[in-house]
Protein backbone atom coordinates (compact mmCIF):
# COMPACT_ATOMS: atom_id res chain seq x y z
CA UNK A 1 0.00 0.00 0.00
CA UNK A 2 1.22 3.28 -0.68
CA UNK A 3 2.26 5.46 2.27
CA UNK A 4 -0.05 8.16 1.34
CA UNK A 5 -0.64 11.45 3.54
CA UNK A 6 -3.76 12.22 6.30
CA UNK A 7 -5.88 14.02 3.10
CA UNK A 8 -5.07 11.17 0.88
CA UNK A 9 -7.38 8.14 2.34
CA UNK A 10 -10.90 7.72 3.12
CA UNK A 11 -12.04 8.90 6.74
CA UNK A 12 -12.50 6.36 9.17
CA UNK A 13 -10.51 3.26 10.62
CA UNK A 14 -12.35 1.71 7.60
CA UNK A 15 -10.96 -0.21 5.10
CA UNK A 16 -12.49 -1.43 1.38
CA UNK A 17 -12.30 -5.17 0.32
CA UNK A 18 -12.48 -4.67 -3.12
CA UNK A 19 -11.97 -2.09 -5.68
CA UNK A 20 -15.33 -0.56 -7.68
CA UNK A 21 -18.35 -2.84 -6.83
CA UNK A 22 -18.70 -6.31 -5.96
CA UNK A 23 -21.17 -8.42 -7.24
CA UNK A 24 -21.56 -11.82 -6.95
CA UNK A 25 -18.24 -11.82 -5.49
CA UNK A 26 -19.00 -15.65 -3.63
CA UNK A 27 -19.48 -17.21 -6.55
CA UNK A 28 -16.18 -15.71 -8.32
CA UNK A 29 -12.55 -17.46 -7.35
CA UNK A 30 -10.60 -15.47 -5.42
CA UNK A 31 -8.05 -14.92 -8.44
CA UNK A 32 -11.16 -13.15 -10.32
CA UNK A 33 -11.91 -11.12 -7.74
CA UNK A 34 -11.02 -7.14 -7.97
CA UNK A 35 -9.33 -7.04 -4.10
CA UNK A 36 -8.17 -4.00 -3.22
CA UNK A 37 -4.56 -3.03 -2.20
CA UNK A 38 -6.05 -2.87 1.65
CA UNK A 39 -7.37 -6.16 1.51
CA UNK A 40 -5.06 -9.21 2.97
CA UNK A 41 -5.32 -11.14 -0.02
CA UNK A 42 -2.66 -8.56 -1.91
CA UNK A 43 -0.69 -8.62 1.19
CA UNK A 44 2.20 -11.19 1.51
CA UNK A 45 2.82 -13.13 5.15
CA UNK A 46 5.08 -15.91 3.72
CA UNK A 47 8.20 -14.54 5.68
CA UNK A 48 5.99 -15.36 9.08
CA UNK A 49 6.69 -19.01 7.97
CA UNK A 50 9.73 -21.24 9.10
CA UNK A 51 8.61 -24.40 8.20
CA UNK A 52 6.38 -25.11 4.87
CA UNK A 53 3.89 -27.71 4.07
CA UNK A 54 4.98 -29.26 0.24
CA UNK A 55 2.11 -31.29 -1.60
CA UNK A 56 2.83 -34.28 -3.25
CA UNK A 57 -0.74 -35.30 -5.47
CA UNK A 58 1.14 -38.95 -6.05
CA UNK A 59 -0.90 -40.03 -2.73
CA UNK A 60 -3.56 -37.46 -2.37
CA UNK A 61 -7.60 -38.76 -2.08
CA UNK A 62 -8.79 -35.72 -2.68
CA UNK A 63 -10.84 -35.76 0.64
CA UNK A 64 -10.49 -32.01 1.40
CA UNK A 65 -9.42 -32.32 5.20
CA UNK A 66 -6.85 -29.73 4.25
CA UNK A 67 -9.19 -27.68 2.89
CA UNK A 68 -11.88 -27.96 5.44
CA UNK A 69 -9.08 -27.31 8.61
CA UNK A 70 -6.94 -24.77 7.11
CA UNK A 71 -7.53 -21.98 9.61
CA UNK A 72 -6.36 -19.40 6.40
CA UNK A 73 -7.99 -20.55 3.33
CA UNK A 74 -4.39 -21.27 2.24
CA UNK A 75 -5.20 -24.75 0.83
CA UNK A 76 -6.37 -23.75 -3.15
CA UNK A 77 -9.08 -26.57 -4.25
CA UNK A 78 -10.75 -26.75 -7.51
CA UNK A 79 -13.64 -28.73 -8.22
CA UNK A 80 -13.12 -30.29 -4.85
CA UNK A 81 -9.63 -31.37 -6.28
CA UNK A 82 -6.49 -30.46 -4.19
CA UNK A 83 -4.40 -28.10 -6.38
CA UNK A 84 -1.62 -26.81 -4.19
CA UNK A 85 -1.03 -24.62 -0.95
CA UNK A 86 -1.11 -20.83 -1.22
CA UNK A 87 2.17 -19.94 -0.40
CA UNK A 88 2.07 -15.95 0.25
CA UNK A 89 -0.41 -16.88 3.07
CA UNK A 90 0.51 -20.28 4.39
CA UNK A 91 1.78 -19.30 7.92
CA UNK A 92 3.24 -23.13 8.00
CA UNK A 93 0.76 -24.24 11.10
CA UNK A 94 1.13 -27.73 10.06
CA UNK A 95 -2.79 -28.28 10.78
CA UNK A 96 -3.05 -29.57 6.84
CA UNK A 97 -0.01 -32.36 8.10
CA UNK A 98 -1.73 -33.09 11.02
CA UNK A 99 -5.42 -34.01 9.48
CA UNK A 100 -4.15 -35.76 6.40
CA UNK A 101 -5.17 -39.13 6.38
CA UNK A 102 -3.03 -40.75 3.35
CA UNK A 103 -0.48 -43.12 3.80
CA UNK A 104 2.18 -41.72 3.26
CA UNK A 105 0.88 -38.40 3.86
CA UNK A 106 0.24 -36.42 0.82
CA UNK A 107 1.37 -32.98 2.64
CA UNK A 108 4.70 -33.05 4.89
CA UNK A 109 6.36 -29.94 6.81
CA UNK A 110 10.07 -28.78 5.46
CA UNK A 111 11.98 -26.33 6.46
CA UNK A 112 11.32 -23.38 4.82
CA UNK A 113 14.59 -22.87 2.40
CA UNK A 114 14.37 -27.10 1.19
CA UNK A 115 14.44 -27.60 -2.04
CA UNK A 116 10.72 -28.79 -3.40
CA UNK A 117 11.78 -31.40 -6.13
CA UNK A 118 14.59 -32.86 -3.97
CA UNK A 119 11.56 -33.22 -1.37
CA UNK A 120 9.59 -34.80 -3.38
CA UNK A 121 11.96 -37.48 -5.06
CA UNK A 122 12.60 -38.49 -1.78
CA UNK A 123 9.09 -38.50 -0.40
CA UNK A 124 8.78 -41.35 2.57
CA UNK A 125 7.66 -44.66 1.67
CA UNK A 126 4.35 -46.74 2.74
CA UNK A 127 4.39 -47.08 6.40
CA UNK A 128 3.62 -50.68 6.33
CA UNK A 129 3.41 -51.09 10.45
CA UNK A 130 5.96 -53.24 11.02
CA UNK A 131 7.92 -53.01 14.15
CA UNK B 1 -43.10 -0.71 9.44
CA UNK B 2 -45.43 2.23 9.85
CA UNK B 3 -45.31 4.73 13.00
CA UNK B 4 -47.90 6.98 13.83
CA UNK B 5 -47.10 10.96 14.70
CA UNK B 6 -47.56 12.52 17.67
CA UNK B 7 -49.83 15.68 18.40
CA UNK B 8 -47.93 18.17 20.61
CA UNK B 9 -49.21 21.46 21.61
CA UNK B 10 -46.86 24.49 20.51
CA UNK B 11 -45.55 25.04 24.15
CA UNK B 12 -45.73 21.58 26.18
CA UNK B 13 -44.31 21.20 29.86
CA UNK B 14 -41.18 19.04 29.88
CA UNK B 15 -38.34 18.38 31.77
CA UNK B 16 -34.72 17.94 30.13
CA UNK B 17 -34.55 14.33 29.74
CA UNK B 18 -38.17 14.28 28.35
CA UNK B 19 -37.73 17.13 25.85
CA UNK B 20 -34.32 14.94 24.79
CA UNK B 21 -36.20 11.88 24.27
CA UNK B 22 -39.29 14.06 21.89
CA UNK B 23 -36.19 15.09 19.97
CA UNK B 24 -34.97 11.35 19.81
CA UNK B 25 -38.60 10.23 18.37
CA UNK B 26 -38.84 13.04 16.04
CA UNK B 27 -35.49 12.49 14.66
CA UNK B 28 -36.82 8.74 14.01
CA UNK B 29 -33.76 7.17 15.69
CA UNK B 30 -32.94 3.60 14.06
CA UNK B 31 -31.33 2.08 16.80
CA UNK B 32 -31.08 2.88 20.31
CA UNK B 33 -28.33 0.81 22.49
CA UNK B 34 -28.69 1.65 26.20
CA UNK B 35 -27.87 0.84 29.90
CA UNK B 36 -29.85 3.17 31.75
CA UNK B 37 -28.30 5.61 34.62
CA UNK B 38 -29.50 8.28 36.65
CA UNK B 39 -30.00 10.75 35.92
CA UNK B 40 -30.61 10.27 32.31
CA UNK B 41 -32.52 7.38 32.79
CA UNK B 42 -35.79 8.77 31.38
CA UNK B 43 -33.89 9.71 28.07
CA UNK B 44 -33.38 5.85 26.75
CA UNK B 45 -36.79 4.95 28.27
CA UNK B 46 -38.53 7.59 26.51
CA UNK B 47 -37.59 6.29 23.11
CA UNK B 48 -38.35 2.72 24.17
CA UNK B 49 -41.96 3.84 25.30
CA UNK B 50 -42.22 5.34 22.28
CA UNK B 51 -41.28 2.77 20.09
CA UNK B 52 -43.38 0.46 22.27
CA UNK B 53 -46.36 2.27 21.33
CA UNK B 54 -45.53 2.32 17.19
CA UNK B 55 -44.68 6.49 17.35
CA UNK B 56 -41.21 5.61 16.32
CA UNK B 57 -39.69 2.91 14.13
CA UNK B 58 -36.24 1.70 14.75
CA UNK B 59 -34.52 -1.01 17.41
CA UNK B 60 -33.80 -0.42 20.85
CA UNK B 61 -31.03 -3.06 22.14
CA UNK B 62 -30.76 -3.66 26.12
CA UNK B 63 -27.28 -4.22 27.44
CA UNK B 64 -25.49 -5.68 30.38
CA UNK B 65 -23.18 -2.34 30.35
CA UNK B 66 -23.17 0.85 28.81
CA UNK B 67 -19.37 -0.33 27.53
CA UNK B 68 -21.32 -2.57 25.42
CA UNK B 69 -24.36 0.08 24.58
CA UNK B 70 -21.84 2.42 23.18
CA UNK B 71 -20.45 -0.63 21.40
CA UNK B 72 -23.86 -1.28 19.93
CA UNK B 73 -24.19 1.99 18.81
CA UNK B 74 -21.11 1.56 16.79
CA UNK B 75 -22.19 -1.44 15.23
CA UNK B 76 -25.49 -0.26 14.37
CA UNK B 77 -24.19 3.02 12.87
CA UNK B 78 -21.11 1.58 10.60
CA UNK B 79 -23.76 -0.87 9.60
CA UNK B 80 -26.11 2.52 8.47
CA UNK B 81 -28.52 3.36 10.68
CA UNK B 82 -29.33 6.78 13.00
CA UNK B 83 -28.20 6.12 16.29
CA UNK B 84 -28.13 7.59 19.80
CA UNK B 85 -28.28 6.92 23.44
CA UNK B 86 -28.08 8.50 26.63
CA UNK B 87 -25.87 7.76 30.03
CA UNK B 88 -24.39 10.15 32.93
CA UNK B 89 -21.19 9.75 35.37
CA UNK B 90 -20.26 6.50 35.91
CA UNK B 91 -21.74 5.06 32.99
CA UNK B 92 -19.87 7.75 30.95
CA UNK B 93 -16.67 6.20 32.21
CA UNK B 94 -17.07 3.38 31.77
CA UNK B 95 -18.11 4.62 27.96
CA UNK B 96 -14.99 6.07 27.16
CA UNK B 97 -13.06 3.33 25.57
CA UNK B 98 -15.60 3.67 23.04
CA UNK B 99 -16.05 6.77 22.47
CA UNK B 100 -12.27 6.76 20.47
CA UNK B 101 -13.66 4.05 19.04
CA UNK B 102 -17.02 6.41 17.48
CA UNK B 103 -15.02 8.95 16.99
CA UNK B 104 -12.18 7.61 14.85
CA UNK B 105 -14.37 5.27 13.05
CA UNK B 106 -16.07 8.55 12.13
CA UNK B 107 -19.82 7.35 13.06
CA UNK B 108 -22.17 9.65 13.65
CA UNK B 109 -24.26 8.82 17.42
CA UNK B 110 -25.80 11.32 18.96
CA UNK B 111 -25.05 10.58 23.28
CA UNK B 112 -27.21 13.16 25.36
CA UNK B 113 -24.73 13.20 28.25
CA UNK B 114 -27.29 14.30 31.41
CA UNK B 115 -24.36 15.67 33.60
CA UNK B 116 -23.45 14.21 36.65
CA UNK B 117 -20.88 13.67 39.60
CA UNK B 118 -18.34 10.86 39.32
CA UNK B 119 -17.44 9.20 42.04
CA UNK B 120 -15.91 8.56 45.14
CA UNK B 121 -17.84 9.85 46.91
CA UNK B 122 -20.22 8.53 45.25
CA UNK B 123 -22.79 11.55 43.81
CA UNK B 124 -25.99 11.36 41.63
CA UNK B 125 -26.35 15.07 41.32
CA UNK B 126 -25.05 17.40 38.43
CA UNK B 127 -21.69 18.61 37.92
CA UNK B 128 -19.93 18.24 34.68
CA UNK B 129 -16.85 15.92 35.52
CA UNK B 130 -18.01 13.66 32.97
CA UNK B 131 -18.67 16.14 30.45
CA UNK B 132 -14.46 16.94 31.08
CA UNK B 133 -14.22 13.10 30.67
CA UNK B 134 -14.61 13.35 27.34
CA UNK B 135 -13.54 16.67 26.04
CA UNK B 136 -10.20 14.97 24.38
CA UNK B 137 -12.34 12.05 22.96
CA UNK B 138 -12.95 13.55 19.14
CA UNK B 139 -16.54 13.90 19.69
CA UNK B 140 -18.74 17.38 19.05
CA UNK B 141 -19.63 18.76 22.63
CA UNK B 142 -22.86 20.89 22.68
CA UNK B 143 -23.77 21.99 25.90
CA UNK B 144 -27.93 22.46 27.01
CA UNK B 145 -28.46 25.16 29.53
CA UNK B 146 -32.45 24.44 29.60
CA UNK B 147 -34.95 21.72 28.61
CA UNK B 148 -35.65 23.78 25.66
CA UNK B 149 -31.91 23.58 24.38
CA UNK B 150 -31.89 19.69 25.33
CA UNK B 151 -34.25 19.57 22.92
CA UNK B 152 -33.42 22.02 20.11
CA UNK B 153 -29.46 20.67 20.49
CA UNK B 154 -30.55 17.49 19.60
CA UNK B 155 -31.86 18.07 16.04
CA UNK B 156 -29.16 20.21 15.44
CA UNK B 157 -26.68 17.61 17.02
CA UNK B 158 -27.67 15.00 14.46
CA UNK B 159 -28.05 17.70 11.31
CA UNK B 160 -23.93 18.09 11.67
CA UNK B 161 -22.63 14.91 13.45
CA UNK B 162 -24.70 13.09 9.87
CA UNK B 163 -22.73 15.54 7.76
CA UNK B 164 -21.04 13.67 5.02
CA UNK B 165 -18.04 15.99 5.70
CA UNK B 166 -18.03 15.87 9.04
CA UNK B 167 -19.24 12.04 10.19
CA UNK B 168 -18.44 12.68 14.08
CA UNK B 169 -20.58 11.59 16.53
CA UNK B 170 -22.23 14.59 19.16
CA UNK B 171 -22.67 14.79 22.47
CA UNK B 172 -25.65 16.96 23.74
CA UNK B 173 -25.37 17.53 27.71
CA UNK B 174 -27.42 18.95 30.26
CA UNK B 175 -27.29 19.49 33.68
CA UNK B 176 -28.02 16.18 36.19
CA UNK B 177 -31.25 17.33 37.74
CA UNK B 178 -31.06 21.22 37.66
CA UNK B 179 -31.84 20.67 33.61
CA UNK B 180 -32.76 17.00 33.27
CA UNK B 181 -35.53 16.84 35.71
CA UNK B 182 -36.60 20.69 35.90
CA UNK B 183 -40.00 20.83 34.20
CA UNK B 184 -40.10 24.19 32.01
CA UNK B 185 -42.18 25.11 29.08
CA UNK B 186 -40.43 23.68 25.63
CA UNK B 187 -41.68 24.99 22.26
CA UNK B 188 -41.80 22.02 19.79
CA UNK B 189 -41.86 22.14 15.98
CA UNK B 190 -44.55 19.37 14.58
CA UNK B 191 -42.98 15.84 14.14
CA UNK B 192 -42.71 16.96 10.26
CA UNK B 193 -40.85 19.59 10.88
CA UNK B 194 -38.33 18.23 13.10
CA UNK B 195 -38.05 15.41 10.86
CA UNK B 196 -37.51 17.72 7.76
CA UNK B 197 -34.93 19.49 9.72
CA UNK B 198 -32.67 16.65 10.87
CA UNK B 199 -33.87 15.32 7.51
CA UNK B 200 -33.53 11.20 6.38
CA UNK B 201 -29.85 9.29 7.45
CA UNK B 202 -27.88 9.36 4.48
CA UNK B 203 -25.51 6.20 4.59
CA UNK B 204 -21.90 6.64 4.19
CA UNK B 205 -19.23 3.51 3.84
CA UNK B 206 -22.25 1.16 5.46
CA UNK B 207 -21.98 -2.48 6.36
CA UNK B 208 -25.05 -3.04 5.08
CA UNK B 209 -24.23 -1.99 1.10
CA UNK B 210 -23.39 -5.04 0.40
CA UNK B 211 -22.11 -4.15 -3.13
CA UNK B 212 -19.24 -2.34 -1.71
CA UNK B 213 -17.89 -4.59 1.42
CA UNK B 214 -15.91 -2.61 4.03
CA UNK B 215 -13.65 -3.42 7.37
CA UNK B 216 -14.59 -0.76 9.76
CA UNK B 217 -12.20 -0.76 13.07
CA UNK B 218 -9.19 -1.26 11.59
CA UNK B 219 -5.63 -1.75 13.31
CA UNK B 220 -2.89 0.97 12.45
CA UNK B 221 0.06 0.42 14.02
CA UNK B 222 2.91 3.79 13.99
CA UNK B 223 2.85 3.88 9.62
CA UNK B 224 -0.95 5.19 9.73
CA UNK B 225 -2.39 6.17 13.19
CA UNK B 226 -0.47 9.57 13.05
CA UNK B 227 -2.64 9.98 9.38
CA UNK B 228 -5.49 8.81 10.89
CA UNK B 229 -5.88 10.96 14.07
CA UNK B 230 -4.49 13.71 12.56
CA UNK B 231 -6.99 14.14 10.02
CA UNK B 232 -9.62 13.74 12.69
CA UNK B 233 -8.37 16.40 14.41
CA UNK B 234 -8.10 18.37 11.17
CA UNK B 235 -11.80 17.62 10.41
CA UNK B 236 -12.70 18.97 14.11
CA UNK B 237 -10.61 21.92 13.53
CA UNK B 238 -11.75 22.97 10.43
CA UNK B 239 -15.10 21.48 9.21
CA UNK B 240 -17.02 21.15 12.17
CA UNK B 241 -17.88 25.14 12.90
CA UNK B 242 -18.91 26.11 10.07
CA UNK B 243 -21.97 23.07 9.59
CA UNK B 244 -22.48 23.94 13.48
CA UNK B 245 -23.23 27.87 12.38
CA UNK B 246 -25.01 26.61 9.30
CA UNK B 247 -27.58 24.60 11.50
CA UNK B 248 -28.03 27.29 13.79
CA UNK B 249 -28.61 29.82 10.93
CA UNK B 250 -31.29 27.48 9.36
CA UNK B 251 -32.64 26.19 13.08
CA UNK B 252 -33.18 29.92 13.45
CA UNK B 253 -35.01 30.45 10.41
CA UNK B 254 -37.31 27.60 11.24
CA UNK B 255 -37.97 28.05 14.58
CA UNK B 256 -36.71 31.46 15.77
CA UNK B 257 -34.90 30.37 18.25
CA UNK B 258 -31.07 31.32 18.00
CA UNK B 259 -28.23 29.79 19.00
CA UNK B 260 -24.32 30.71 18.66
CA UNK B 261 -21.03 28.99 19.12
CA UNK B 262 -20.59 31.29 22.03
CA UNK B 263 -23.14 33.12 23.70
CA UNK B 264 -22.80 36.33 25.20
CA UNK B 265 -24.81 38.45 26.86
CA UNK B 266 -24.59 42.02 28.16
CA UNK B 267 -20.92 41.50 26.56
CA UNK B 268 -20.95 45.04 24.72
CA UNK B 269 -19.65 46.74 27.01
CA UNK B 270 -19.01 44.14 29.74
CA UNK B 271 -15.87 45.28 31.44
CA UNK B 272 -15.89 42.09 34.19
CA UNK B 273 -17.29 38.56 32.81
CA UNK B 274 -18.31 35.22 33.63
CA UNK B 275 -17.52 32.44 31.88
CA UNK B 276 -19.08 29.38 32.25
CA UNK B 277 -21.69 26.43 31.20
CA UNK B 278 -24.52 25.01 31.53
CA UNK B 279 -27.42 25.78 34.32
CA UNK B 280 -25.30 28.74 35.68
CA UNK B 281 -25.20 30.40 32.57
CA UNK B 282 -28.70 32.03 33.12
CA UNK B 283 -28.14 32.27 36.79
CA UNK B 284 -25.54 34.17 35.78
CA UNK B 285 -27.00 36.36 33.63
CA UNK B 286 -29.61 37.53 36.10
CA UNK B 287 -26.94 38.44 38.96
CA UNK B 288 -24.96 40.03 35.80
CA UNK B 289 -27.99 42.55 35.16
CA UNK B 290 -28.49 43.36 38.90
CA UNK B 291 -24.67 44.03 38.77
CA UNK B 292 -25.55 46.65 35.90
CA UNK B 293 -28.23 48.15 38.15
CA UNK B 294 -25.32 48.88 40.62
CA UNK B 295 -23.07 50.50 38.15
CA UNK B 296 -20.81 47.50 37.08
CA UNK B 297 -20.62 46.42 33.83
CA UNK B 298 -21.10 42.70 33.84
CA UNK B 299 -21.49 40.29 31.45
CA UNK B 300 -21.79 36.47 30.78
CA UNK B 301 -19.92 34.13 28.44
CA UNK B 302 -22.06 30.84 28.16
CA UNK B 303 -19.80 27.97 25.84
CA UNK B 304 -22.43 26.10 23.82
CA UNK B 305 -19.99 24.11 21.49
CA UNK B 306 -17.27 22.79 23.93
CA UNK B 307 -15.31 20.88 21.65
CA UNK B 308 -14.42 21.77 19.01
CA UNK B 309 -13.22 24.69 21.77
CA UNK B 310 -14.76 27.97 19.95
CA UNK B 311 -10.58 29.32 20.61
CA UNK B 312 -11.44 32.48 17.82
CA UNK B 313 -15.06 33.27 19.12
CA UNK B 314 -13.99 33.09 22.43
CA UNK B 315 -11.45 35.80 21.89
CA UNK B 316 -13.51 37.92 19.69
CA UNK B 317 -16.39 37.79 22.41
CA UNK B 318 -13.43 38.34 24.75
CA UNK B 319 -12.51 41.78 23.22
CA UNK B 320 -12.27 45.11 25.31
CA UNK B 321 -13.14 42.65 28.24
CA UNK B 322 -11.18 43.89 31.36
CA UNK B 323 -11.59 40.85 33.90
CA UNK B 324 -12.48 37.54 33.21
CA UNK B 325 -13.65 34.68 35.65
CA UNK B 326 -13.83 31.12 34.56
CA UNK B 327 -16.01 28.92 36.51
CA UNK B 328 -15.19 25.20 36.36
CA UNK B 329 -17.67 23.11 37.30
CA UNK B 330 -15.27 19.72 37.56
CA UNK B 331 -12.32 19.14 40.19
CA UNK B 332 -9.46 19.60 38.09
CA UNK B 333 -7.25 17.54 40.90
CA UNK B 334 -4.03 19.16 40.93
CA UNK B 335 -4.36 21.90 38.06
CA UNK B 336 -5.72 25.03 36.83
CA UNK B 337 -9.78 24.44 35.81
CA UNK B 338 -9.72 23.06 31.88
CA UNK B 339 -11.84 26.73 31.37
CA UNK B 340 -9.36 28.73 32.72
CA UNK B 341 -6.49 26.78 31.06
CA UNK B 342 -8.51 27.09 27.83
CA UNK B 343 -9.28 30.75 27.47
CA UNK B 344 -5.48 31.56 28.97
CA UNK B 345 -4.37 29.72 25.92
CA UNK B 346 -6.93 31.74 24.01
CA UNK B 347 -6.10 35.04 25.09
CA UNK B 348 -2.12 34.89 25.94
CA UNK B 349 -1.39 35.88 22.39
CA UNK B 350 -4.03 38.69 22.27
CA UNK B 351 -3.11 42.66 22.80
CA UNK B 352 -5.55 42.99 25.91
CA UNK B 353 -4.74 40.16 27.68
CA UNK B 354 -7.50 40.59 30.71
CA UNK B 355 -7.15 39.72 33.82
CA UNK B 356 -8.22 36.28 34.77
CA UNK B 357 -9.29 34.41 37.62
CA UNK B 358 -10.43 30.59 38.08
CA UNK B 359 -13.16 29.45 40.10
CA UNK B 360 -13.97 25.62 41.31
CA UNK B 361 -17.93 25.52 41.72
CA UNK B 362 -21.03 23.19 42.37
CA UNK B 363 -19.07 20.20 42.75
CA UNK B 364 -21.39 16.79 43.56
CA UNK B 365 -24.72 19.58 42.66
CA UNK B 366 -23.81 21.74 45.25
CA UNK B 367 -26.08 25.23 44.56
CA UNK B 368 -24.35 28.41 42.91
CA UNK B 369 -25.74 31.12 44.85
CA UNK B 370 -26.59 34.36 43.18
CA UNK B 371 -25.00 36.01 46.43
CA UNK B 372 -22.08 33.89 45.48
CA UNK B 373 -22.25 35.50 41.96
CA UNK B 374 -22.57 38.93 43.44
CA UNK B 375 -19.14 38.48 45.62
CA UNK B 376 -17.91 36.82 42.53
CA UNK B 377 -18.46 39.90 40.43
CA UNK B 378 -17.02 42.44 42.96
CA UNK B 379 -14.03 40.68 43.63
CA UNK B 380 -13.52 40.91 39.07
CA UNK B 381 -14.40 44.71 39.85
CA UNK B 382 -11.72 45.00 42.39
CA UNK B 383 -9.36 43.18 40.03
CA UNK B 384 -10.12 46.08 37.49
CA UNK B 385 -9.32 48.86 40.08
CA UNK B 386 -6.54 47.50 41.03
CA UNK B 387 -5.22 47.02 37.65
CA UNK B 388 -4.16 43.23 38.94
CA UNK B 389 -5.60 39.86 39.96
CA UNK B 390 -5.79 40.76 43.84
CA UNK B 391 -6.98 37.00 44.72
CA UNK B 392 -5.22 33.82 44.23
CA UNK B 393 -5.76 32.36 40.23
CA UNK B 394 -7.53 29.10 41.81
CA UNK B 395 -10.49 29.36 44.68
CA UNK B 396 -13.00 27.11 45.33
CA UNK B 397 -16.89 28.91 45.80
CA UNK B 398 -19.28 27.02 47.87
CA UNK B 399 -16.98 24.49 49.67
CA UNK B 400 -17.16 24.79 53.32
CA UNK B 401 -14.05 25.00 55.91
CA UNK B 402 -10.97 27.42 55.64
CA UNK B 403 -11.00 29.24 52.68
CA UNK B 404 -9.19 27.52 49.75
CA UNK B 405 -7.14 29.26 46.85
CA UNK B 406 -4.03 28.39 45.10
CA UNK B 407 -1.20 29.47 42.58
Amino acid sequence: MQNNGWDEFEIGAMLRSFDGVATDIALKQPEDRNYSSSNSFTASVADWRIEKPLFNKDYCIDCQFCWIYCPDMSIIARDKKMVGVDMDHCKGCGICVEVCPTNPKSLLMFPEQADEETELAGWPEKDKGEK
Amino acid sequence: MAFDKMELGDIEVWDGNFAAAQALRQSQVDVVAAYPITPSTPIVEGYAKFLADGYVEGEFVMVESEHAAMSGCIGASAAGGRVATATSSQGFALMVETLYQASGMRLPIVLNVVNRALAAPLNVNGDHSDMYLGRDSGWIQFDAYSPQEAYDLNFIAFRVSEDHDVRLPAMVHQDGFMTSHTAQGVKTMSDDTAYGFVGDFKPMNDMLDFEHPVTHGVQTEEDWHFEHKARQHNDLMTKVFPKVQAAFDDFEKLTGRKYNIVESYDMDDADVTVLCMGTSVETAREVAKEMRAKGIKAGVIGIRVFRPFPFEQLKAALKGVKAIATLDRSSPNGTPGALFNEIAGALYNTDDRALLSGYIYGLGGRDLTKAQLVDLYTELQANVDAGKVTTQLQQFIGVRGPKLAFL
